[in-house]
């Protein structure tokens, strides 16, 4: 069966996030007040074969944790579902 | 005997030749290491070089810790091998987990180009071993993602182990504990982000970098 993930990767808490910092600076430029936290991370998608949910499920989180991320600075949510 | 370095090229790599330079400027042989090949030949010593392999995408060093040549670069490592990561390549090392923690993001947001100045905190490493506890060194640093990072529990080991080699006296990019450049365990494994390579000719305006290059090519 064919499944597809989305990962979501964000830099952990402390982490530098230049790209977050730059855009929450220029959005009073822009007439925006009040807009706080804006952070930056990524998002990977893909689609996977694998006989169950589950097993995707897995595949996704190993696949995630040892090549997608790097866990000292990153953290990620991997959803994974049927493809339709 | 004169040392043959050998010197890993990832595409996206631009650093080797300086690095080639600096080592034959130093009496010894230089060799190109090219990413897809596994069998390091008969090196001396691996200088893992700075630039943007595989153009740095998903994370600096996350696809090039994957290249055929860093198997070989882990079991030369492994036997006792010396083999030093500059920049770039110090990221490679970590993502490759031959060196704890990682490199983050500048703190001041701004991609760094310019002079620096290290203190050598350690004298036990194969970078160092020929410079004293101390010496201050003027060797520059050019990199975007040189903001050292790892756990307080793996900081902690770092400073017990005293394998905390390099530190900047005028922190530039927020590492922390002012951390330029750390070794392994064994000590024969070594990154930094400021370039040595750089700063081992006169012309250069900075020959500081002869002494650490110097202590690769004794070990």
């Amino acid at each position: 069966m064919k499944f597809s993930a989305l990962v979501d990767v964000r830099l952990r808490e402390g982490i530098s996030d230049p790209a977050g910092a730059t855009i929450e600076r220029a959005l009073p430029a822009l007439g925006y007040q009040g807009v706080e936290g804006v952070t930056v991370g990524k998002t990977i998608r893909f689609t996977l074969e694998a006989e169950t949910l589950a097993e995707a499920q897995t595949m996704a989180e190993e696949l995630c944790a040892s090549f997608l991320t790097n866990p000292v600075i990153e953290d990620a949510e991997v959803t994974v579902e049927a493809a339709s | 005997m004169t040392a043959t370095v050998g010197v890993v090229v990832f595409p996206g790599t631009n650093c080797e030749a300086d690095a080639l330079e600096a080592v034959t400027s130093l009496g010894a042989q230089g060799r190109l290491l090219w990413h897809g090949e596994a069998d390091l030949g008969d090196v001396d010593a691996v200088i893992v070089p700075g630039g943007f392999a595989h153009g740095d995408y998903l994370r600096p060093g996350a696809i090039a810790r994957f290249s055929p040549v860093m198997d070989g670069v882990a079991k030369f490592a492994a036997k006792g091998g010396p083999v030093v990561g500059i920049c770039n390549g110090f990221q490679v090392l970590t993502e490759a987990g031959l060196l704890p923690g990682a490199l983050q993001k500048n703190k001041g947001l701004k991609f760094l180009c310019q002079p620096s100045v290290l203190r050598v905190e350690s004298a036990n490493s194969v970078l160092t071993s020929q410079a004293q506890v101390g010496d201050e060194l003027s060797i520059p640093i050019n990199h975007f993602e040189g903001n050292y990072t790892c756990s307080e529990q793996t900081l902690k080991q770092l400073q017990d182990e005293d394998r905390i080699v390099l530190t900047y006296v005028d922190n530039p990019n927020g590492s922390l504990g002012n951390i330029a450049g750390v070794c392994n365990e064994t000590r024969n494994v070594v990154g930094l982000m400021p370039h040595p390579e750089r700063a081992c000719h006169e012309l250069l305006g900075s020959m500081d970098g002869a002494v650490l290059l110097r202590s690769l090519l004794a070990s």
